[in-house]
């Protein structure tokens, strides 16, 4: 009888355990099929004229210089646009805002920014950026859109960044005279710092992959020069690989995946150097 | 509570230096609807290291944040009554807040130095009030770690993170810290809780002695503590709403040896508490 129990409790906690694990292993196998997968397919394309040359061919031969390059000014413009606006209004709704119903309602509001679809910020980007301020199809309106969909995350991440400064140092400031805003740009925006650029980084790296926000506010499939100005056409790499994926019949694999697996490389770069500034930090302390 | 005593014995110091530093009046503090305070009033004489005892709970770290409007940080705080320092209404819409903290210094139970060095940890004030100058910045960061008793044991780390130092030295830093502001109060919220037995000794004696020149309240649960340290001594109790109110005021060894209110008499002697 005492066996018995002792056998049943055993066998659902094996169970218990064999589903977690299935769970997890459910989790972690499409990412690593899709790291493998996309690095067995197109390591082949990779080399000195893929990463230097202009696209011929519709993309079926030459390189994809155009896109990284436009994909690395699109990330530019985005941190130059959503950094700074996302942190401040971080500072402004955790320190300053009062507790009512106003205040809840932007961070509800905010929370749920994050969770509008991509190609809905596309449209706002087209409509308010590309023709109501006439910056037409352009890398500004396009890293204006990007930038309006980064913000939530920006806004959210450096809000919990903040919060998590100890309230002692607040008081511990505050109690020596030392006024509010000094004591948030001396001691609080220094310790919460680290968080912030983390979760700007990864908000960064999200919008670099996105490509429907790009679609309608700028983004071009073959063009014959990098963009010298703000208000130019630019290529991407998410577009770049949509069109070819979608509209270029014949289209070498090899060369598809290499695009991939160069977008692959630029995000998780720099999901990592998110990672490398949190463990860092830790660190430090 | 009016206070009602003949300084000079409760202070080596003369009687011409007294006067009132802080004096509340019918004090009522609340946080939201729940009243924290009921009708405080004492007198807060310069001369002295005032302690402030009374069971958890009872408002006494309350009444202390009262005189550098703390209580300000908590949302829904209200003041009712008359709060002044040097005769000055400190719940006046016209007071310069950060000016009346810089007059009236805090420091907490918990020690809490700024992650940064050991100078910069007592630079901040002064150089948040204008300081520029390096070498004036030293001499008060010197003056300040010696008048905290400190600057033999850190003057050859003052780059070193403050963090590294041990508890007491860590609140003898703060202490510095509010020194290096020059105030005319500093208020003390239980400062030795979180200290052993030795390093709260040093920071009495550092009490004492810097009772010449500041004006000292003390929040303390350590009764032996507010008899060895203080020469007045406020107890306060909570009534059934749980509201702080003032129950007994005076010299602290009238307080201890002969209380004049039956509670205070049975909180001393551990009755309860």
């Amino acid at each position: 009888m005492a066996t018995a129990i002792f056998n049943s409790r055993r066998i659902s906690q094996a169970t218990a355990f064999t589903f977690l694990g299935l769970a997890t292993a459910i989790t972690v196998l499409p990412v690593l099929f899709i790291i493998i997968y996309t690095i067995t397919e197109g390591s082949g394309a990779i080399n000195w004229e893929f990463l230097t040359q202009f696209p011929s061919q519709a993309g079926r031969a030459g390189g994809i210089l155009p896109a990284i390059i436009g994909t690395f000014y699109l990330m530019l413009g985005t941190l130059l646009f959503a950094l700074p606006i996302g942190v401040l209004a971080g500072i402004y709704l955790t320190e300053y805002a009062r507790d009512n119903w106003l205040t809840r309602l932007i961070n509800l509001a905010i929370a749920n920014l994050a969770g509008v679809p991509s190609i809905v910020f596309g449209l706002f980007g087209l409509s308010v950026f590309v023709l109501a301020f006439n910056f037409g199809l352009s890398l500004l309106a396009a890293s204006l859109t990007l930038a309006a969909q980064a913000l939530a995350m920006v806004i959210t991440t450096s809000r919990e960044a903040i919060l998590a400064v100890p309230r002692e140092y607040r008081e511990g400031s505050l109690a020596i005279g030392v006024t509010k805003w000094q004591t948030v740009r001396h001691i609080v925006l220094p310790q919460a710092l680290p968080g912030i650029i983390t979760g700007s980084v990864l908000a960064i790296s999200r919008a670099a992959g996105e490509t429907a926000p790009i679609l309608v506010t700028g983004a071009a499939f073959v063009l014959p020069r990098l963009p010298q100005s703000p208000f130019d056409q630019f290529m991407a790499l998410p577009y770049h690989l949509y069109t070819v994926a979608a509209h270029v019949p014949n289209m070498p694999r090899e060369m598809m995946w290499g695009a991939a697996l160069v977008l692959l490389v630029v995000v998780l770069s720099f999901d990592s150097l998110a990672a490398a500034i949190r463990i860092k930090t830790r660190q430090r302390r | 509570m009016s206070i009602n005593l003949n300084v000079q014995s409760v202070s080596a110091k003369p009687v011409e230096k007294c006067s009132t530093k802080l004096r509340t009046e019918h004090v009522d503090l609340y946080y939201g609807s729940f009243q924290a305070l009921r009708n405080v009033t004492l007198d807060v004489l310069s001369c002295a290291i005032t302690a402030i005892i009374g069971p958890s709970g009872c408002g006494k770290s309350s009444l202390l944040r009262l005189f550098n409007r703390m209580n300000d940080l908590i949302p829904g705080a209200r003041v009712k009554g008359n709060v002044e320092l040097d005769g000055t209404p400190i719940y006046d819409s016209r007071i310069d807040v950060a000016e009346l903290r810089k007059r009236v210094g805090m420091v907490f139970q918990k020690p809490n130095p700024f992650p940064m060095s050991v100078f910069e940890n007592v630079a901040y004030g002064p150089r948040r009030h204008g300081v520029k100058n390096r070498a004036q910045l030293e001499e008060i960061v010197e003056r300040s770690l010696r008048q905290a008793a400190l600057w033999e044991e850190v003057k050859d780390k003052l780059g070193q993170s403050a963090l590294a130092l041990s508890g007491g030295q860590q609140q003898r830093l703060c202490i510095a810290r509010v020194l290096a502001v020059e105030p005319e109060v500093i208020l003390m919220d239980e400062p030795c809780s979180a200290l052993d037995p030795i390093a709260t000794l040093k920071i009495e004696d550092l009490m004492r002695g810097l009772s010449q020149d500041y004006t000292i309240i003390i929040v303390t649960h350590n009764m032996q503590q507010a008899a060895r340290v203080s020469d007045i001594a406020a107890f306060m109790m909570m009534e059934p709403d749980r509201a702080g109110v003032l129950v007994e005021y005076g010299p602290t060894a009238q307080i201890f040896t002969n209380p004049k209110d039956r509670r205070t008499e049975d909180y001393i002697t551990g009755r309860f508490g």
